[in-house]
């Protein structure tokens, strides 16, 4: 059930806009494609939608497939919605227009449509504006009426194509949280586009990161971060310094430091392991620490600047590794002062 | 849900390839597209082949042959008038720019006074044909009688002429009054997208506003100087009119006369097909040295992104381009259109401002007594309204087509409709005259024939502009559509239609004014009981009835007025400018 996309490929000329793409939607489900510029996500978002015919595998949405090699239903008859980055918003119909056009299509009666017009229309807050047009409208309030065009004909899947990316700071904050919010209230099986990773985070029930037309991991938002799996998904999702280890038998040698072997969980190559470590999974002390989970080391303040509510300090360790961490405003340490460093063996987390 | 299904779901995947029904693949937009194809064959693509192989048909036997072009170059007569053609051509383009290019940028970069005022001057040589232009100047400048001549006779007490229309230099002049508007327009439209930034950037490194303008504003409107010169140049070498007033009685022959005499009894196709081919050539070269020109330098700048625009301080040279621009303005249409209607409402058009001279007589001729007038002008604004219409359509399906990919190739339909842009007027004439006018198809002396042609003329011009106004609306708002459950024909209605009808009517506009006054392509087209005014007009002039034609142009320009005045009230003064 839900919806499925299995090897899904396309391909443009001899390029792989996406290849082998493999990702379920449990129903009600909210997944985001994030990733950068060029990776696949839109491709991926406009062949569920039926914009676009897969070259190789195929979609299927509660059992039903809509596309396979060669064979595709067109969008009109996939009974999902989607909101588009340009909002594509009618400026020839009114706000309650353009809500009703669905509905329309579906020929419902004009007391039902009416209904739930007005219903949708509460729930986005745009009651008052039912019968302005659309250039009447600021850019939050398109992207409401988009929001309710596309929610009221209660989609079997809603997608969104980087529905936030034209709006400025503040209302993209707002937004994100409107869009969980319909969401939650609705429960519609969505795919949402992004390459910001803080949409993901706000709207997401797991996260699919692309890159090259790949899905390289989907997780929860806390799994992709604490666990990313692999190099790509850890520099996309957040900061994060890689420090490579030597194996030495049952330890791991990094420049300065060294950790057990258990904190791999693959068996180390002979060359090297690379690990990610979150700019947070080190502490900077006056004096040494006791007490900690992991090893502790001399370290030298190389930079630092304040940003209000923390300190983001680069540090050097060993012979020519710096890394970067954050510190509350009160851990004041003066460049060249040499703090001692701490490290949460937990949190450092092996690249594959 | 809907019920359409591919397949189940036991046998999804690789294996077993779902049966997809034919239909279910076959979309109606390969449909639009072979009968978008099958229309501009019919349109451009069999009278353009007609004519090459008229060129090479010996006319009694039927076979190939090299005689036509023989007969067409052979003469001396003949050659020269080509060269005088190109003459003519460069002289014509040259005075143009003369005129067009001072108005345009005082119109839209500097604090010129009563900009609008000279924009509407400017606009009255849109809606004045060439030939009434071209009529209004042998009134004023005629050997002798001419107004102008008289007043100096009047004021001096000579005998002599001062100025002679009939001339090279006469020629000349009526072609540039009445040809300019186009070149005003392309280049205003280049001046208006400027970004003032890059001004201010000369500015502020030291450069005057004379030599920022100089240095920096027009070589940034170059391209547009240049393809507006080159359509100049096109539509001057095949324009019909003007030379038929003024070039025979100059005694300088030009190519479209001589096409004219091929026409005329013994009818001689294959030559004038073959005499024609040369001027095509002529005009794809020309195009093809304007894109090697445009391509080698990055004119990118020239985008209507960001920064304002400020206008240029002249100081007290605002008034030396005003009154140039009123001089211009004078010379196009005040002048020659006084005249005509003083002619229209006199007894003699020599007669002039007197009480005993003033009668509506020629009005009641033209419109009521005259064999043919009356009828004309319906025909014209029929035909006028029709080609606009169905260009407009027919260019915006394919607009659509080619501009949302629905068909691979569809680019060659694009290329298609702007391909009579290169072909001159009266060329067309004869191509179509080769292919529809004699038998089997025998449409000759039809409106069918008229319409056709004429919107095979006009084409180019609504394609432009329904490519542009396809191309404002993003392909999301039908994808909206689409995804709520709607087909693609239901969002072109709901969506595309109602968003396009600006636009159109713009387009159409741009059309029905030229078409309704269109003289170049009908002049071989028209049969006994088809003619247009401006055949009708023509005519009138042969005879020497000044004034009753003065009457019936001013009938035809009033019409012709008030629907435009209706356009700019409902579409807004911009819509002239295109965005190509």
């Amino acid at each position: 059930m839900g919806l499925e996309l299995e090897n899904l490929g396309r391909r443009f000329g001899t390029i792989d806009a996406v290849l082998n793409l493999n990702l379920t939607l449990e129903e009600g489900e909210f997944v985001s494609l994030l990733g950068p510029s060029g990776c696949g996500k839109t491709t991926t978002l406009r062949m569920i939608a039926g914009f676009l015919d897969p070259t190789s595998g195929s979609i299927t949405l509660n059992n039903r497939v809509l596309a396979t090699t060669g064979a595709s239903i067109p969008p009109e008859k996939r009974g999902m919605s989607m909101i588009f980055q340009s909002y594509a918003i009618w400026p020839n119909m009114t706000v309650a227009q353009n809500v009703a056009f669905g509905l329309k299509l579906r020929k419902l009666g004009t007391a039902e449509i009416n209904r739930r017009v007005g219903e949708i229309l509460e729930v986005v807050r745009l009651n008052q504006l039912a019968n302005r047009y659309p250039s009447e409208l600021s850019g939050g309030q398109q992207q409401r009426v988009a929001l309710a065009r596309a929610v009221v004909i209660r989609p079997e899947v809603l997608l969104l194509d980087e529905p936030l990316s034209n709006l400025d700071a503040a209302l993209r904050e707002e937004m994100r949280f409107e869009i969980k919010r319909i969401h939650d209230e609705f429960r519609i099986t969505s795919v949402y586009v992004t390459h910001d990773q803080g949409e993901a985070m706000v709207t997401s029930d797991r996260i699919a990161v692309m890159n090259h037309g790949q899905i390289e991991q989907v997780d929860t938002p806390f799994e992709l971060y604490n666990w990313p799996k692999t190099k790509f998904v850890a520099s996309f999702i957040g900061r994060t310094n890689f420090l490579e280890a030597r194996p030495a038998g049952e330890r791991l040698e990094f420049d300065g430091f060294s950790l057990p072997a258990s904190c791999c969980d693959t068996p180390p190559q002979q060359s090297g392991v690379l690990f990610s470590m979150r700019p947070q999974a080190f502490t900077l002390h006056a004096q040494e620490p006791a007490n900690v989970n992991g090893p502790a080391m001399k370290g030298t303040v190389l930079e630092r600047t304040f940003l209000g509510e923390h300190w983001d300090y680069t540090v050097r360790l060993g012979e020519a590794t710096s890394i970067r961490t954050v510190a509350p405003p009160a851990a004041v340490f003066e460049i060249g002062s040499t703090p001692w460093v701490c490290l949460d063996q937990q949190q450092a987390v092996q690249m594959h | 849900m809907s019920t359409t299904t591919l397949t189940n779901v036991a046998s999804r995947g690789g294996a077993t390839r779902p049966r997809v029904g034919f239909l279910n693949r076959f979309q109606p937009s390969s449909l639009a597209f072979l009968g978008m194809s099958l229309v501009l064959v019919v349109l451009i693509v069999a009278p353009l082949t007609m004519l090459l192989v008229k060129s090479f048909t010996d006319p009694v036997t039927g076979g190939f042959t090299l005689a036509n072009y023989i007969d067409a170059y052979g003469k001396a007569r003949h050659v020269q008038a080509l060269i005088n053609t190109l003459y003519m051509g460069a002289a014509v383009v040259v005075l143009s720019l003369l005129f067009a290019l001072p108005l345009a940028w005082g119109c839209t970069r500097t604090d010129m006074p009563f900009k609008n005022f000279v924009r509407a001057g400017v606009f009255g040589a849109f809606i004045i044909p060439p030939y009434l232009g071209g009529i209004g100047w042998i009134l004023l400048a005629g050997p002798n009688s001419g107004w102008i001549n008289r007043v100096w006779q009047g004021l001096t007490g000579s005998d002599t002429s001062i100025v002679n229309i009939f001339s090279f230099e006469g020629l000349v002049l009526v072609m540039a009054i009445n040809l300019y508007f186009t070149m005003f327009v392309l280049i205003s439209a280049a001046f208006e997208m400027l970004n003032s930034e890059l001004e201010d950037a000369a500015n502020i490194l030291g450069a005057g506003p004379i030599r920022t303008a100089w240095k920096v504003t027009f070589p940034l409107v170059l391209p547009s100087i240049l393809g507006s010169a080159l359509l100049t140049f096109l539509v001057c070498i095949a324009l019909y009119g003007v030379p038929a007033l003024i070039s025979i009685p100059a005694r300088f022959p030009v190519v479209v006369i001589q096409l004219a005499e091929f026409f005329s009894f013994p009818l001689r196709i294959e030559t004038a097909a073959a005499y024609s081919i040369p001027l095509l050539l002529i005009t794809a070269a020309l195009l093809l040295l304007q894109r090697m020109i445009l391509a080698r330098k990055g004119y990118t700048a020239v985008t209507g992104k960001g920064g304002e625009r400020r206008l240029v301080r002249l100081g007290p040279w605002r008034w030396v381009l005003f009154g140039y621009s009123l001089f211009v303005v004078g010379l196009s249409v005040a002048m020659p259109l006084l005249v005509l209607v003083m002619a229209a409402f006199g007894r003699s058009w020599v007669g002039g401002l007197t009480l005993s001279n003033l009668t509506f007589e020629n009005f009641d001729y033209v419109l009521f007594e005259h064999a043919t007038s009356q009828q004309a002008i319906v025909t014209s604004l029929g035909l006028g309204a029709v080609s606009a219409t169905v260009a407009v359509l027919l260019a915006l399906s394919i607009s659509y087509i080619v501009q949302r990919r629905l068909v691979p190739l569809s680019g060659v339909l694009g290329y298609l409709c702007m391909a009579p842009f290169v072909i001159p007027g009266i060329v067309l004439a004869i191509a179509f005259y080769a292919v529809y006018a004699l038998p089997p198809v025998a449409l000759y002396g039809t409106y069918t024939i008229l319409a056709l042609a004429f919107v095979t003329r006009f084409l180019p011009i609504a394609y432009t502009t329904g490519s542009a106004g396809v191309r404002a609306i993003h392909p999301e708002m039908e994808e909206a559509v689409r995804i709520l459950g709607g087909g693609r024909l239901y969002a072109i209605r709901k969506v595309v239609a109602p968003l396009l009808k600006r636009p159109l009517a713009a387009g159409w506009l741009l059309i029905f004014v030229p078409a309704a006054q269109e003289l170049s392509t009908a002049i071989f087209l028209v049969g006994p009981k088809t003619r247009v005014v401006s055949v009708v007009l023509l005519d009138m002039t042969e005879e020497g009835e000044m004034e009753k034609l003065a009457a019936l142009g001013t009938v035809l320009l009033v019409i012709i007025t008030a629907m435009v005045m209706i356009g700019i009230r409902t579409l807004g003064r911009d819509f002239m400018v295109r965005r190509s």
